[in-house]
This record gives C-alpha cells, sequence and structure tokens, in this order.
C-alpha cells in the first residue's frame, strides 16, 4: 500500500472482476507516451458489490472520469506455490536475465532451466532450429545476488508462457528465481517505480512436462 | 578444429559474419593449416565471399585435432548462416560483454560449438547443426583484370550511402582521365522519368590505387558490396576492386596480416555490346564439356544433372560435344527462355562471370560432391535477384 499516496479500505477484502483491456485503455486515456514535466493523477474508488469501479484521471487540469462495471469474481486459480516447498532459489540482477531473455531462441519451444548446487550451477537452455544454446552463471557471478540450491532441478517450461514476463522484467532491478518441490517455477521481479518505492510482479508457471535422468 | 578469439577480434568475427550473411544461407568453415576459412556463396552463385582469419588472428589456433596427422585434410562443414548469426546477432552487446569466443568443431562428437564467455563469468554455448561438406572454392585470379582501384572504406562507404536501400544494382564506370562514377542502375523496363537516378563522381586522387586502362565500366549488386563495406569500415582496411569487362567478375579485396577478404560478384553484362565485347574479352578459349571426363566420370554426371535441373528447364541441353566458342554459347541460348514464366512477373535478369572453363555448362551447381576447386561461379544463365 505504500505506493499508494493515500489508501482507505474499510473492508476486509474487496474482491472484483473487471475487464483488463478497458481498464488499460481508461489508464492511458491521456495517451501512453508520458511526456517529461505533465504527469497522470488517478484516484480510483469503488463503493461496494454491484457499483462500478470509478477512475478519476487528471493531468493538467483536465478529468476525465471512468466507470468500468464490476464483473462477479472468478475463483482464482491458485498454484498452491509455498515458500516452505521452495527447493531451489537464485536472485540475481535483472541486468543479467534481460539480455538473456531478449537472445532466447524463440524456434525452441520451451526454456529448460537447471538449477543445481554444484555444476552448472543455473543453466538456461533451448533447442531451436538454429541448434541448442546454453546459458551458464556461474554461482560467485557478480550477476547472482544469492544462491540457495538444495538440490539439481531440470525442468521444462514453454517459452511462449514465459514471454509476457519479458516485460516486467524489462522493468525490474532484480529477479528472484524459485522453484518448488513439484518444478512450479515463480519469478518474482523488483521494480523500483519513480518514487523509489517498490513493487514486485511475480509470474508463476507450471513445467511442460517431468523429465527423466535419462532425457537430460 | 580448436580456435580461441578474444578483445577486439571478436567483434571483427562478427562482423565478418554479418557480411558473409548478406551473400548466402550456409557457411563453409574450413580450417586450414594458414588459418580459418569461412566462405559462402549466394543460391544464384552470382556471389562469393571467403573470410581468411590467419592463425595470428586467434589467441589459439589448432586446425587439426592432436595426435592427427597434420597431413589429412581437416575436417570441413557447412553451418545454416541463421544458426550462426544468432550467435553474433547483437554486435554492440558482442562488443560490450563478450570476452572471449571460442570455436570447436569435433567431427566424432558431431559438435560444432561456438562459446562465449562474457561478462560476470556467464558462458553461452551454441551447438550448431552442421553438414559435412566439400570445399568450397571459387575459381577467380585477380591478375586477369585489367583494371584495378583501391580506396580507403571511408570513401566507398560514404558514397554507397547516398543510394536508396531498395537500389539493387550500381554501375560503376572508370575512365583513365581519372573520373570514377557510381550510378543507379535502372533495368531497362523502368520509366526514367519516374525513377530517382543517383551519380555520384569521384576523383583519382581520392584512391589509393587507380589503374584504368580504358574507360570501364561494370554493374553489380549493391547489397553484398554494403556488407563488405561495413566489415572494411569497422576494421578499417583498405578496399582493392578488381574488375574487367562487363559480364565477368569482379572481385573486392581486403588485406591485412591476420585477415584475408574476397567477395566475388557477378557483373551484368551489356546487352547491346556483349557480342564484341565477348570476342574480344575473353583471354582463354573456353574449354569444352568433356574435359569433365579428364577429372572424374562422377562430376561429369553431376555436370549432366544439374544442367537439367537448372533454373530454366525449356533451355536446350548443351551438348558435351556442342562446339563451345563464346560466340555460340551466346547463340545457344534463345530468348524464348523465359517465355514460360508467370504474366506479370519480370524478365529475369541474367547475369553471368565468363571466362571460367570447365564451368560452361553448369547451372545450378548443387552442394553435392564436387572435387575441390572446380566450384565455380556459374555458367549459362542464372537468376539475379
Amino acid at each position: 500500500a505504500g505506493i499508494f499516496q493515500e489508501f482507505m479500505v474499510q473492508e476486509e477484502s474487496v474482491m472484483f472482476r473487471i475487464n483488463l483491456s478497458v481498464l488499460l485503455d481508461c489508464l492511458t486515456i491521456f495517451g501512453t507516451s508520458s511526456s517529461p514535466g505533465t504527469q497522470t493523477a488517478l484516484r480510483m474508488c469503488y463503493r461496494g458489490y454491484g457499483y462500478p469501479l470509478t477512475l478519476f484521471l487528471e493531468e493538467g487540469g483536465v478529468v476525465t472520469v471512468c466507470k468500468i462495471n464490476t464483473q462477479e469474481p472468478e475463483e482464482i486459480l491458485d498454484f498452491d506455490f509455498c515458500s516452505t516447498n521452495v527447493v531451489n532459489k537464485i536472485i540475481l540482477l535483472s541486468e543479467g536475465l534481460r539480455e538473456a531473455f531478449s537472445e532466447l531462441d524463440m524456434t525452441s519451444e520451451v526454456l529448460q532451466i537447471t538449477m543445481s548446487p554444484n555444476k552448472p550451477y543455473f543453466r538456461l537452455s533451448t533447442f531451436g532450429n538454429a541448434g541448442s544454446a546454453y546459458l551458464d552463471y556461474p554461482k560467485d557471478s557478480d550477476l547472482i545476488e544469492a544462491f540457495h540450491c538444495n538440490q539439481t532441478q531440470t525442468n521444462r517450461y514453454k517459452i511462449a508462457l514465459l514471454k509476457p514476463s519479458i516485460k516486467a522484467l524489462a522493468l525490474s532491478c532484480k529477479v528472484s528465481i524459485r522453484t518448488d518441490n513439484r518444478g512450479f517455477l515463480s519469478l518474482q521481479y523488483m521494480i523500483r517505480n519513480e518514487d523509489g518505492q517498490i513493487c514486485f510482479v511475480e509470474y508463476y508457471c507450471c513445467p511442460d512436462e517431468d523429465i527423466t535422468e535419462q532425457e537430460i | 578444429m580448436k580456435c580461441i578469439v578474444t578483445g577486439g577480434n571478436v567483434k571483427a568475427l562478427g562482423k565478418a559474419i554479418h557480411s558473409l550473411a548478406r551473400v548466402g544461407d550456409e557457411i563453409y568453415v574450413e580450417p586450414l593449416q594458414e588459418g580459418l576459412s569461412m566462405r559462402t556463396v549466394s543460391a544464384s552463385r552470382s556471389a562469393y565471399a571467403s573470410f581468411l582469419f590467419a592463425p595470428l588472428f586467434f589467441q589459439n589456433y589448432q586446425p587439426t585435432e592432436s595426435g592427427y596427422d597434420p597431413d589429412s585434410e581437416a575436417f570441413r562443414c557447412k553451418v545454416h548462416m541463421k544458426s550462426f548469426l544468432a550467435v553474433f546477432r547483437s554486435l554492440p552487446s558482442l562488443e560490450k560483454t563478450v570476452e572471449k569466443c571460442l570455436l570447436s568443431l569435433n567431427p566424432h562428437a558431431s559438435r560444432f560449438r561456438v562459446q562465449l564467455h562474457c561478462k560476470y563469468g556467464v558462458v553461452k554455448t551454441h551447438d550448431l547443426p552442421f553438414q559435412e561438406c566439400e570445399s568450397l572454392q571459387a575459381d577467380f585470379d585477380t591478375s586477369q583484370c585489367a583494371h584495378a582501384l583501391r580506396a580507403p572504406p571511408r570513401l566507398l562507404a560514404d558514397a554507397v550511402v547516398h543510394f536508396p536501400l531498395a537500389l539493387a544494382e550500381v554501375t560503376l564506370v572508370a575512365s583513365p582521365a581519372g573520373k570514377v562514377s557510381l550510378r543507379s542502375y535502372l533495368e531497362g523496363d523502368t520509366e526514367v522519368t519516374r525513377t530517382m537516378v543517383t551519380e555520384l563522381g569521384l576523383n583519382e586522387d581520392e584512391f589509393q590505387t587507380f589503374h584504368i586502362k580504358q574507360e570501364a565500366q561494370i554493374t553489380f549488386c549493391l547489397k553484398e558490396f554494403r556488407g563488405l563495406l561495413s566489415f572494411a569500415e569497422s576494421s578499417n582496411l583498405s578496399l582493392n576492386i578488381y574488375f574487367d569487362t562487363p559480364g565477368r567478375p569482379a572481385i573486392f579485396t581486403l588485406d591485412d596480416a591476420v585477415l584475408q577478404v574476397h567477395l566475388v560478384l557477378a557483373t551484368l553484362e551489356e546487352p547491346e555490346s556483349c557480342s564484341s565485347q565477348m570476342t574480344s574479352c575473353t583471354p582463354k578459349p573456353l574449354a569444352p564439356a568433356y574435359d569433365f571426363t579428364g577429372d572424374d566420370i562422377d562430376d561429369y554426371m553431376i555436370a549432366m544433372e544439374t544442367t537439367c535441373g537448372g533454373p530454366a528447364g525449356t533451355e536446350p541441353l548443351p551438348s558435351p560435344t556442342f562446339p563451345m566458342g563464346p560466340t555460340s554459347s551466346e547463340a545457344q541460348e534463345p530468348d524464348s527462355d523465359h517465355e514460360g514464366t508467370v504474366p506479370g512477373t519480370p524478365p529475369q535478369k541474367r547475369v553471368r562471370i565468363k571466362g571460367l572453363p570447365q564451368t560452361n555448362y553448369r547451372h545450378e551447381v548443387k552442394n553435392v560432391a564436387l572435387p575441390i576447386c572446380c566450384f565455380v561461379v556459374l555458367l549459362g544463365t542464372c537468376k539475379m535477384i
């Protein structure tokens, strides 16, 4: 709640569903390009069940009021990713992963992530039309801030599923990569906003398939 | 084969790959005693490029595996340009982050590995698929070219930059009076009134070498030339241009202590003047086709096959015993060649590199088992895009 200048929620928790693209359209109603010097202020209100979400956007004295109809919330998909089940965890500077992700061979269907207490420690592999590529990070690299790996894990994740997280990666300064005992992947991006406040964006991804030792 | 490239040479290697990528779709890697050779040829066989990196270019260079018979021929292979290019795709990041590049070719493990050692100890390993192949060698001789120019890369790069990117070919005109000009080449059917024509004049004293015996004019593809220029500029090497009459190949070379670069480009033949020039300019008599039988019957067969499967299927088969004087070879290509093309498609242009004995009968020499050194930049008809 620290990133809000004012934060008031009277109920224990409020949950409703709104259309994401409508929300994005409203937020960028003054245009997407933020010209320096002008900042858009936002005030967001919700009166309660059945009421629309009201957005007041102000830029240069112009106020736009948007009302978005709220919908019945659906059950949230719970990955049940519990920190007590985390097997391996690496925190590294986003810079190191940014280049890797931008150069990922997109002809490969999967990204294979190996995390291990022994060599190769942390490896990203792709298997595409142009051959296979491996990217190894040594555990004592300056890019790696924390390295807590307890057992060797190799899992494959669909690149198409990971791709959307590149946007968050681009904005972030650090990323925490965790896998649990089922091979589920958690990517937690730490983003520092303009006021120096810190937000986190989290991505979860389930492994593509179980691979046996022989296939590795 | 194992070699290690460090420092600024990594970028030079990357640049070389980029410039080879302008020419062909496959890159032929051949570890030789005199250095690592990387070559490519365009799909239409109208352009050929070769980079030879001397052992000194590398921090460590082992053309053959240790314990191998040094006399035995090194293992050669070809790799898809796209795979290779993917490794060196981003030149700025290559320059910024890569400290060391390791190339290794292990035929036993079927592995062509390119390893980039980057900042922070990050290691990028690329295993590229490859195909075993014969040597690729274009047959050309700079000493046979009547004209030669040598210029700093900046001069030519500054000149070429003025031509629109969409322009396919450029005409170079040089006169013994000391004038050189570059002009947009317009295809026969373009309306001059509706197109922009760029012409740029250069003076003799801007060149480091200027050997022009008589007024000469050649037309060649700009795309490959731009690729070479960008490499020449980044490594600041002067460019030599050797050329002869229209229709004969133009040869562009760069020379350095650790590097030799050749680019051979087909030049357009001048339709109106071709017969007179052909008779006057071909110093060697063209060898008849049955010369192939002297080499190997297989080669002969390949020549036959590839002739049959050439792009212009309607063309009459040149018989091996056909008397192949320069003029008769011209007469042999009926203009009806391309009548079968889809209406609305532009007429195919013919480009050829002439004066190459042994090769006059091959249309599309497929990358099959050709004997060493018998690859040649084309023959009868060939399309240029």
